[in-house]
């Protein structure tokens, strides 16, 4: 039903003054399907799309609460990279940046990768080594990585402060030249209507209010829609992770944060690179629109107020002036908190849980956005066979009782310092 | 901005205090043998969204640690009292 984007649609539609269609369908509930999966953000919908993409699974419903992509996939920095160093993650992340890469085409739908570069920082050797080490790991694997030292960043960035008074003096970086940004919405509507054209059902305003069981096995869901049954059903709701896992009687090792994100007015082109400080956890790019988008740490303690605190504002602030000090009278424009899963280890989970024929995708902590590919392709694998995609084998929910915590960055297994 | 009634200290910002989670699982008794009850108390949360116990240090105040009761879903806060005086559940 949905017709093919191309430039002769284009001009085909600017002559004739053709409205175009709807990019999905509005499904209604069918009584029962192959596969249903909560939730309508990013991760929900390209995993409906590759179950029916790469395992001829079209039975499938994405039910959404509200409207598709308007949580998370919304609400992020809209940053892609592959630069992990833990075995798994690397491997991991590199595929959802290969699928990032095709995926324009792969969707029919301009998702507008911008792989600018990102760069990330170290203000002493001992971090460049760790830097080094990451590099290194990441070209053992296939990824492009470069180490870059003082004089380097400063051709490549040279409006950071290489002052003799900068607060962190900048010693050297790492640059992985594929990473960098995507229009975060048209993730979600690319894949809601490539998925819809394949046959996936996309209901909106559709709340999961409890699940269907036979014993052990969940056969369904019960919704604000009416019941719906399905073979297998999947949670990929980020933020409430716990909120539906406890309709299945489920409880998760994940508590619910918020995390800021920040917009300043727009100036001319000027930050053409993605930045991570090494100092604090802080990350800039620049839009297209000409904002500056940044943000920092989790606020530091549970919420779903998608309502962030002023003190984050202050410390976000601090960062990107103590990185680049020309900013330092730029307003910000707007700030926003998305609420965000976090694990004891700062990794998700995805896969199979304690309750037959119900699978999970959460506790993505920072990473969801650049993962969303990835996860979806992973997950439908899941969805399809009934056991984990080898990408995921290390990213199961029972992973704590046998000690085999996936900590990147080596904090500990500590939820609420990830 | 948060801010948290501390029984010695008056109410302060949050940005004084240091959050230290769901103070309303029980510890497991000491000579505990099973991982899972372990596991469940150090790794798995409620996190409910609506009524919250929680764990605060006052760490730029009197540094004692506090319960505290909290709405997650409006941060709106309730009564704090000493931990010491008792844990949760």
């Amino acid at each position: 039903m949905s017709e093919r984007y191309s430039a002769l649609a284009l001009a085909r539609h600017a002559l004739t003054g053709a409205p175009w269609p709807r990019a999905w369908r509005r499904a209604d509930p069918r009584p029962h399907y192959d596969v249903v999966i909560i939730g309508g953000g990013g991760h929900g919908l390209a995993t409906a799309y590759y179950l029916a993409k790469n395992h001829r699974v079209t039975r499938v419903a994405v039910l959404e609460r509200a409207v598709i992509g308007s949580g998370n996939v919304g609400r992020n920095t809209t940053l892609v990279r592959s630069n992990y160093l833990l075995d798994g993650n690397t491997q991991f992340f590199e595929h959802s940046l290969r699928l990032w890469e095709g995926l324009s085409h792969e969707l029919n739908f301009n998702v507008m990768l911008s792989q600018r570069g990102q760069v990330v920082l170290a203000h002493g050797p001992a971090q460049l080594d760790v830097l080094a080490r990451k590099g290194n790991v990441m070209r053992l694997n296939g990824i492009d990585a470069e180490l870059l030292d003082r004089g380097e960043v400063q051709r490549l960035l040279p409006y950071l402060d290489f002052s003799a008074h900068s607060r962190f003096p900048i010693h050297g970086g790492l640059l992985q030249r594929r990473a960098g940004t995507v229009r975060h919405d048209a993730v979600a509507w690319g894949y809601a209507r490539a998925a819809s054209g394949l046959g996936v059902d996309i209901v909106e305003n559709c709340e999961v209010t409890g699940f269907l069981r036979d014993g052990d096995r969940v056969i369904g869901v019960e919704t604000t829609r009416g019941r719906i049954g399905a073979d297998r059903t999947a949670i990929s709701v980020a933020g409430h992770t716990s909120q539906v896992a406890a309709l299945a009687g489920l409880r998760v090792p994940v508590e619910s944060h918020l995390l800021q994100a920040f917009v300043t007015e727009p100036i001319k082109p000027f930050v053409d690179h993605v930045i991570s400080f090494g100092a604090e956890l802080f990350y800039i790019s620049q839009s297209d629109k000409g904002g500056l988008v940044f943000g920092g740490h989790i606020d530091g303690f549970n919420s779903y107020t998608q309502r962030g605190q002023f003190p984050k504002v202050q410390t976000v602030a601090e960062c990107a002036v103590a990185l680049i000090p020309s900013i330092s009278r730029l307003r910000l424009l707007r700030h926003w908190a998305g609420i965000q899963d976090m694990t004891p280890d700062g990794s998700p989970f995805i896969g199979r849980t304690p309750l037959r024929d119900l699978f999970l995708n959460g506790g993505w902590c920072y990473q969801g956005f650049k993962a969303t590919p990835a996860a979806g392709w992973c997950f439908a694998h899941t969805l399809a066979h009934g056991e984990e995609h080898p990408l995921i084998e290390h990213l199961s929910l029972e992973r704590f009782l046998a000690g085999n915590g996936h900590d990147e960055y080596g904090n500990g297994l500590w939820t609420y310092r990830q | 901005m948060l801010r948290i009634p501390c029984p010695h200290c008056g109410e302060r910002d949050y940005t004084e205090f240091r959050y230290g989670g769901d103070a309303s699982k029980p510890r497991p008794a000491h000579d505990e043998r099973d991982v899972r009850a372990w596991h469940d108390h150090v790794f798995v949360f409620a996190n409910p969204r609506g009524p919250h116990r929680e764990y605060w240090q006052h760490v730029q105040g009197c540094r004692q640690w506090l319960i505290l009761e909290r709405d997650t879903a409006t941060n709106t806060v309730g009564a704090a009292r000493l931990a010491r005086d008792g844990a949760g559940a």
